[in-house]
């Protein structure tokens, strides 16, 4: 059987290898609309604030910066997954590791990305006001923690429809409660628009396309490895059994 | 959902035992909190608290904390 341990520590390892791969597609597709972000940002600069030294350079930023910031990143969700993974695997019928963690990592793409991104979309430096940041932090929290909300609901509701309507049906009935609380609070919550005046709608397109592949990235990269390295484990171990 | 399945004929397919919720729940805490306090330094840290001093550690996760989604400047 498998240990929650060894499932912690492959996730997290998984997640190092998800964090590189997030970092090699961050930096190539990222990079230059974060580039014309800061070039928007200089350019509409009060001029007092101007002449203030860099702390850390664009150039650490961009990549040692980026890197250690995906690598954590990767290893802080891999961690988690692999727990999600742990609580799932066995309970969804019969689907093996494989199935499970790719099934448990579409659904953490849902709910942790792609949820809050809908609402609240990643933006490019430049474009938030200093004054509301504690604002819009509590804001997207609240559409994470009501996602994550939503996920419980959905798989209780699930769970107790099962015997009645049976696997396929009782899962569109969870997801379709899923989807409806979500939509409530995407229109019920007060949407963010501070885009200064001017700023170039390619960029932003573009940055916001680039920050949503970098979780497809992540989230593909959790799910297909960590399937893959417990699948092995399990049938080494399935053929050290049968030796004994 | 359990099933107990009579292994008269063996399967090639390995039969997914899930792990107990007594012995899964203590590390799925730990897994959480360990995950909640690396994506704080990484997402929060040096915006809305400070927890050390200063804006490095802003400054230089920063592209990051853009690209990954978190709310910044
Ligand atoms: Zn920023």
């Amino acid at each position: 059987m498998l240990s929650p341990r060894s499932l912690l520590i492959r996730g997290m390892l998984v997640g190092l290898a998800a964090g590189v791969l997030a970092f090699v597609f961050a930096y190539l597709v990222g990079e230059s609309p974060i580039d014309a972000a800061i070039a928007f940002e200089e350019a509409h600069a009060d001029p007092a604030a101007a002449g203030e030294p860099a702390l850390v350079s664009r150039t650490v930023q961009s990549t040692v910066g980026l890197l250690t910031a995906t690598l954590i990143y990767g290893v802080a969700l891999g961690g988690i997954f692999s727990m999600a993974f742990a609580a799932a695997y066995g309970r969804l019928g019969q689907l093996g590791p494989r199935a499970t963690a790719a099934l448990v990592a579409l659904a953490g793409f849902v709910v942790v990305a792609l949820v809050p991104f809908l609402k609240y979309p990643a933006n490019p430096p430049a474009t938030g006001s200093e004054d509301t940041i504690g604002r819009r932090t509590s804001l997207y929290f609240l559409m994470l923690v009501i996602a994550l909300a939503s996920l419980a609901l959905a798989i209780y509701i699930g769970r107790s429809q099962v015997a009645r309507f049976g696997l396929w049906n009782a899962a569109i009935i969870a997801a379709g409660a899923f989807v409806a609380v979500i939509v409530v609070a995407h229109v019920l919550l007060p949407s963010i628009e501070e885009i200064p005046e001017g700023f170039s709608p390619i960029v932003l397109w573009n940055f916001r396309l680039a920050s949503l592949g970098t979780q497809v990235v992540v989230w593909t990269a959790l799910g297909l490895g960590l399937g893959a390295v417990v699948e092995r484990s399990l049938r080494r171990e399935a053929v050290l059994t049968a030796s004994a | 959902m359990s099933s107990i399945s009579s292994s008269a004929t063996p399967r090639p397919a390995i039969q997914p035992v899930a792990i107990p919720w007594r012995q899964l729940q203590p590390w799925l805490l730990f897994g959480a909190v360990l995950a909640i306090g690396l994506l704080y330094f990484v997402g929060t840290e040096q915006g809305v608290f400070h927890l050390i001093g200063g804006s490095s550690v802003h400054e230089f996760v920063h592209d990051g904390r853009h690209l990954l989604g978190f709310p910044c400047h």
